[in-house]
């Protein structure tokens, strides 16, 4: 059954009409033609789907669309400027087909929010749920440690 | 993003240039099909077939067909309205766009539901039944060559390969392909050696797994269709649709945006020839996106049998190899004859050996198609070769790397075909593999259950040959350029390396040129995106017309009396009065090949050589049976890398996916055909938690003489030895052998067991 659900998208407040079985990931597409979360291996274990709700990582082809009401949804494309972390994954080849990369930034922040300086193990397990069949895992690995000093760059220059 | 146009005398080649379209992919606006979505489309969902082999008695479509919302349900019937003999494929055209009679694989497609809402398709799908009046089965590779069942009733070769002429219309056969090798006289020189050595080692069937699984959309009219898809081969798709339909090439158009991951999975037909028959059939696009789970079901890597035969000196010298190489090629040929042939030929390894024989076949079964994947065939070769090699060394008591150096095929020292090598840095890729891994020092062994070994493994690939690649330059009025190539870039970053060439010919920043996504309205034809051969053909292709255009733009300034240094952009205003104009150069390359003859000899096998070596310490687990890699090192001549950080990435992914070909995929079938792990639930794909403590890669000094600045490619070369040198470093570690891939825990375990 078709109804409207209403959320903030991005920052903004929007409205969708979502079927009861669409995923987040198809309202995202059908309804605001954003294709950043991508829906690859369909069970929630590749990342490549990775949407932020209320602040969390889901997968994106799981998750219900009728679950967001009233929520706040956050997908890479949020924001106008790259932030440090795409910033650290351009400077470090940190992708090769970039089908996956939208999911491993937003994991990526997520890990650095808990993490600020998180070690080789920290980002191998906490990544360890986002797929990448190109492998860039060692330059990933590599991007990540650049966005976090990056990221205590930036704090340090503007204390909060 | 803003770029100006920047003459430079910066090297341009050699330059560790981020990908030009970084910022699409870190923010999600790269452009793939997977995202494209026409006014009025429709989407299609396939009905597989359930059984292995079997005549389609019956297939009821009528409860689909009421389905609220659904447009239409096509089978081969209407399908061969438009196209009465509606067969595709590469070497043979064996393959249906939908089963027609018959069906040869669980999973094959044999009915498609049109509907504007993919979830109402889907439902319809269920809707659907078919009745089978089964057939015997055949899915071992070295069993189809005697099996009463037959998966073809008759062998149908495109006929475009002379090698392949004499197999049209045999029947009672599975064998797509026989290919023969003989130099000198193996029977004969084996009987002189000191040492016979024989094994038979097995590969899985795996799949290639791009994160974005097949996907494409067709558009037409009465007279035009356009297939945008993801597909490494647009020129191929073009010819073969034309064909199909008995249409004009310039009525079809097909366009390739970027591909999220393709591995030899997008290659030749995979969904267009679906896509763009549902489109003509319904006036409405029509797009086709599998699932993860589909994608087990149309293309997948050769499982294969290899029995190799040694004869040795006394002193450690290899003096005649047997080479009797089956592949599984599924219930399609796909490429598979190619792979059989153009892989075949190197299965004796870079070794100096005089006496050859081999015999490698492309065998049918009822198994989904197997094709191209990063290596085509090459991989499963040296997991053959490098395993034996390294047990013969181990029986005589040589050390395995000195055995190896004893035996290496040097420069200028003929191969198996009798093609001289050349360009092939195979001595110094060993050492530095050896060096990489402090070979010759003392090596800790590890205590109690957890025991260390080290293995290491050296293979080579020929470039399929002979193959042509165009490309075309512009430079445009205000001295910007754009390259048009119908290479695809699948994550590979050839945009970003052909870039370079052009950049580097043109004396500007490579972040001045453009590259023009294949649409082969407006792309020069080329051969295919595949086996490494793109930086090479694509990139000769790109240097030369580089120098095409630069000819004619000096031709103009000399037209114009201008001095040699006038800007790009006063000399179009000196011609037209204002800016305006463009002056476009043409390059088209094709290598020099000599076919081989009824032995298989021949003077010039392959333009180039790719030469790959990996080292491997491991930690082995005689409990479990489970391994920890400790150290991976990766070592490649490829030739002078065009963009060295993309070179590490390309060895170090490669290496990375066939870990996990070597440890744990496996697509596994049941006794009916019936694959059971169709997803990435049960199919695992290696993570962050599968990768070694420590990788190292490495691209030698080298350079190859006849690529564009000495470059060649990189995208398989990583892939050759990181099976075997696993192998060889678990028997170092514990004693046993693995002949059969994936070396899992369970399989490491029983091994032990056997003991």
């Amino acid at each position: 059954m078709r109804r409207t659900v209403q959320f903030r998208l991005n920052g903004e407040a929007v409205e969708a009409q979502v079927e009861s079985y669409e995923t987040l990931v198809e309202v995202l597409q059908e309804s605001f033609g954003l294709y950043g979360a991508r829906e690859s291996c369909g069970q929630g274990l590749c990342g490549c789907c990775t949407v932020l709700v209320n602040g969390t990582a889901v997968s994106g082809c799981l998750y219900l669309g009728i679950l967001v009401e009233n929520s706040e949804v956050q997908t890479i494309e949020a924001g106008a400027e790259p932030d440090a972390v795409q910033e650290a994954f351009v400077e470090r080849s940190a992708f090769q087909c970039g089908f996956c990369t939208p999911g491993f930034v937003l994991m990526t922040r997520q890990l650095l929010d808990e993490h600020p300086d998180p070690d080789d193990d920290t980002i191998r397990h906490y990544l360890s749920g986002n797929l990448c069949r190109c492998a860039a895992y060692p330059e990933i690995i590599e991007a990540v440690k650049l966005a976090a000093i990056k990221r205590r760059k930036s704090a340090g220059a503007k204390p909060a | 993003m803003k770029r100006a146009t920047q003459a430079t005398e910066t090297p341009q080649v050699g330059r560790s240039v981020p990908r030009l379209e970084s910022w699409l992919k870190v923010t999600g606006c790269a452009e793939y099909v997977h995202n494209l979505r026409l006014p009025g489309m429709l989407y299609g969902k396939i009905f597989r077939s359930s059984v292995a082999h079997g005549r389609i008695k019956r297939i009821d479509t009528s409860a689909a067909r009421a389905l609220a919302g659904v447009h239409s349900v096509v089978t081969a019937a209407e399908i061969q309205k438009l196209i009465p003999e509606p067969y595709y494929g590469p070497a043979f055209h064996d393959q249906p766009i939908l089963a027609v009679g018959k069906v040869r694989y669980v999973g094959e497609p044999v009915a498609v539901v049109l509907a504007s809402d993919p979830h109402v398709a889907e439902e319809a799908v269920h809707l659907i039944s078919a009745e089978y009046e089964e057939l015997p089965a055949v899915y071992d590779e070295v069993e189809a060559v005697t099996s009463k069942a037959i998966v073809h009733d008759e062998l149908r070769p495109a006929g475009t390969f002379p090698d392949l002429k004499h197999l049209k219309g045999q029947k009672n056969t599975n064998v797509a392909l026989n290919f023969h090798l003989r130099r000198g006289n193996f029977e004969k020189a084996v009987k002189t050696a000191a040492h016979v050595f024989e094994h038979r080692f097995r590969t899985q069937q795996v799949m290639h797994t791009p994160l974005e699984p097949l996907v494409s959309v067709a558009e037409s009219t009465d007279s035009t269709l356009t297939i945008h898809t993801a597909s490494q081969s647009p020129s191929f798709v073009r010819i073969e649709i034309a064909r199909l339909l008995g249409w004009p090439e310039n009525r079809i158009r097909v366009r390739v945006p970027f591909l999220g991951g393709g591995f030899g999975a997008k290659l030749y037909i995979k969904l267009e020839a679906l896509v763009g028959v549902l489109s003509l059939l319904a006036r409405k696009p029509v797009k086709i996106s599998l699932t993860m789970e589909e994608q087990f079901f149309t293309i997948t890597k050769h499982a294969s049998t290899f029995r190799i035969k040694s004869g040795v000196t006394k002193d450690g010298r290899i003096v005649a190899r047997d080479c009797e190489v089956w592949w599984n090629g599924g219930a399609y040929a796909d490429i598979g004859p190619r792979v059989t042939q153009k892989s075949g030929f190197t299965a004796p390894g870079p070794y100096d050996v005089q006496d050859v024989s081999i015999d490698s076949y492309a065998l049918y079964t009822n198994l989904p198609p197997a094709g191209a994947l990063r290596g085509f065939g090459i991989p499963q070769l040296v997991w053959a070769y490098e395993s034996h090699t390294d047990l013969i060394a181990r029986e005589l008591g040589i050390d395995p790397v000195e055995f190896r150096r004893k035996n290496l095929l040097r420069e200028g020292r003929p191969q198996a075909t009798g093609t001289a090598m050349k360009d092939a840095a195979i001595e110094k890729v060993l050492e530095r593999t050896a060096a990489l891994m402090n070979w010759s020092e003392p090596f800790d062994r590890g205590s109690g259950a957890l025991r260390r070994g080290r293995g290491i493994a050296i293979g080579f690939k020929a470039c399929i040959a002979n193959t042509t690649s165009l490309a075309a330059v512009n430079i445009n009025a205000d001295g910007s350029v754009t390259v048009y190539t119908s290479c695809v870039d699948m994550g590979q970053a050839s945009d970003t390396a052909m870039a370079q060439i052009a950049a580097e010919v043109l004396h500007i920043a490579t972040e001045s040129v453009t590259v023009v996504h294949s649409d082969t309205d407006v792309t020069p034809f080329d051969m295919a995106t595949l086996g490494s051969r793109s930086l090479f053909h694509s990139g000769n292709a790109v240097k030369l017309a580089a120098e095409d255009a630069l000819k004619k733009l000096s031709q103009l300034r000399e037209e114009l009396h201008l001095p040699v240094d006038t800007p790009v952009a006063d000399v179009f205003k000196k011609k037209y009065g204002m800016r305006a104009g463009s002056v476009t150069g043409a390059g088209s390359f094709i290598p020099p090949y000599t076919p081989p003859d009824e032995n298989g000899q021949t003077d010039n096998a392959t333009p180039f050589w790719m030469v790959g070596a990996t080292g491997v310490a491991l930690e082995v687990d005689v409990e479990t049976g489970k391994i920890k890699l400790l150290k991976l090192v990766n070592v490649a001549d490829v030739g002078t890398p065009i963009n060295p950080r993309i070179v590490e990435t390309q060895l170090s992914g490669g290496a990375i996916m066939q870990l996990g070909f070597s440890l744990f995929e496996k697509m596994l079938f049941d006794a009916d055909g019936q694959l059971r792990n169709a997803s990435l639930a049960e199919y695992k794909i290696p993570g962050f938690l599968d990768l070694p403590k420590e990788i190292v890669n490495e691209a030698v000094v080298a350079e190859q003489r006849n690529g564009p600045f000495g470059g060649k490619g990189v995208g398989e070369t990583a892939t050759f030895g990181v099976s075997p040198a696993i192998a060889n470093a678990i028997h170092d570690a514990v004693g046993v052998r693995l002949t059969e891939l994936p070396m899992n825990p369970e399989a490491v375990f029983m091994a032990l067991q056997k003991k």
